[in-house]
């Protein structure tokens, strides 16, 4: 029991920091340089991200472990995750209009426009590549979600500071943003020695 | 074959079973949207400028729905807009004075006092940086690069000789140039009583005074010919008292204003049009 409880720290703090979705898989680019303009909208959109990889972590290993493998169809996770996760968000999304809307509110469009971030069929993928149970797909979804959100959040601190900056013209907008990802990411190398 | 077989089945039964789930999860989880949001939005002119204070039609629409907003909070899409909406939500439209943005400076490259040539970033915002806060010999008046230009999504705005000049007609008071300006020089004003010097329809135009300076009469005198120096005249002949002069600089409340045109007469820098 002790040793599960720390393989799953271990597992959790590697996605989260070591092996980070974002700065050393280059997984879900499109919203870290999206919506990362202002640290609130880049909030929202890290807690959204955080709320349906975790269920899609969930469901797409118990699909993988109670119909692919007993049909031996393992070869179309890919077309049946995306299937899966397309429909749980919709599904989530109803659920929250209905009865917590102030959550939906606060997640607002991000909800359904992570349907189609490859973060989330990324780490479904590597749930089922590395092998993990339910159990470890949970915690390892939640933990490159928490990843994530801490990505994207010092992106938008460093990009809220960046507008007063002095900036040469070529560099303005996109190019000196994504210069900033790639500091991040080599600073996040520093995370390697951790295990 | 056999796998071809499996396959199709596989996946054709997933994606039947996901498209039955949500169909019955969407009646058993429908959430009924008010019709009149829907009618309101469709009054409205969707093209989400903000100018209501809303950052979307839709906002504004629900916000009228549930009664934060009145009927006529959209600027853009004025009477006609405000009527249907009236009809819609069965309520009545109070009366509203039409307003456009005023660019309350006539300081044009003929009348005010340049102390240097830029040659910079056309941009008002950047005025900030360089000496003397731009090359106007004036500190309070237009900067005259067109940041409010940019801003405008109507086209109402123009620099005409170094100083913007709001087009009233064009003009639906977004207030997107009033947020830009950094010398706070836009602000609205009732469409009738702006003197339309494009179309020079003096006829039933009110006085406003066009001067921001600040400054005491003898620096105003030095860099601008057409500068308030609150002289106190205007203050002196307005028969209805609508005048008052405050920080050197006179204004005019345009609810006490008789549009008489004394005081434009009498202006001695001919500040007040």
């Amino acid at each position: 029991m002790v040793k599960e409880i720390q393989e799953l720290i271990i597992i959790a703090l590697g996605s989260a920091l070591v092996s980070n979705v974002v700065l050393s898989q280059f997984l879900g680019l499109c919203p870290f340089l999206g919506v990362s303009k202002k640290i609130e909208t880049s909030a929202g959109m890290g807690t959204a991200v955080i709320f349906v990889i975790t269920l899609a972590s969930l469901v797409t290993s118990t699909i993988y472990k109670y119909m692919l493998t007993p049909l031996k169809i393992t070869y179309l996770q890919t077309i049946v995750f995306i299937l899966v996760i397309a429909a749980l968000v919709q599904f989530v999304e109803m659920v929250l209009k209905k009865h917590l809307k102030h959550l939906y509110e606060a997640l607002g469009i991000y909800l359904p426009l992570i349907t189609t971030n490859c973060a989330v069929l990324g780490v479904a993928l590597t749930n089922v590549k590395k092998d993990y149970g339910i159990l470890y797909s949970t915690v390892n979804g939640f933990a490159v979600a928490v990843g994530f959100t801490i990505a994207i959040i010092i992106m938008a601190g460093l990009r809220e500071k960046m507008e007063y900056n002095d900036i040469p013209e070529a560099f303005k907008g996109m190019p000196i943003v994504l210069l900033t990802a790639g500091l991040m990411a080599i600073a996040f190398c520093g995370f390697s020695g951790l295990f | 074959m056999e796998t071809v077989i499996v396959t199709t089945l596989v996946i054709g039964g997933i994606g039947l079973f996901i498209g039955l789930f949500l169909e019955m999860a969407a009646i058993r989880f429908k959430v009924e949207i008010d019709s009149k949001e829907e009618k309101i939005l469709n009054a409205l002119p969707h093209i989400n400028c903000g100018g209501c204070g809303y950052s979307l039609c839709s906002g504004l629409a629900a916000a009228i729905v549930k009664g934060s907003a009145p009927v006529n909070s959209c600027p853009v899409g004025g009477e006609i807009t405000s009527k249907k909406i009236a009809f819609i939500m069965e309520t009545k439209v109070t009366n509203q004075r039409k307003m456009a943005a005023y660019v309350h400076c006539q300081g044009n490259s003929d009348v005010v006092k340049e102390e240097y040539e830029y040659t910079g970033v056309e941009n008002c915002l950047m005025m900030a940086y360089v000496p003397n806060q731009g090359p106007k010999a004036c500190n309070y008046g237009c900067l005259g690069f067109g940041s409010c230009v940019k801003v405008c999504p109507f086209d109402a705005i123009h620099i005409v000789k170094r100083i913007a000049v709001v087009d009233k007609k064009k003009c639906r008071a977004c207030k997107k140039c009033i947020a830009v300006c950094p010398k706070k020089l836009i602000s609205l004003e009732p469409v009738d009583v702006i003197y339309d010097k494009k179309h020079h329809d003096i006829q039933g135009a009110g006085a406003i005074v066009t001067c921001n300076s600040i400054d005491q009469s003898s620096e105003t005198t030095n860099v601008c010919e057409v500068g308030c120096t609150s002289c106190g005249i205007c203050k002196k002949v307005c028969p209805s008292n609508a005048i008052i002069i405050q920080n050197n600089l006179a204004s005019i409340n345009q609810d006490k204003c008789t549009k008489c045109g004394l005081c434009k007469e009498k202006c001695p820098k001919k500040t007040i049009c």
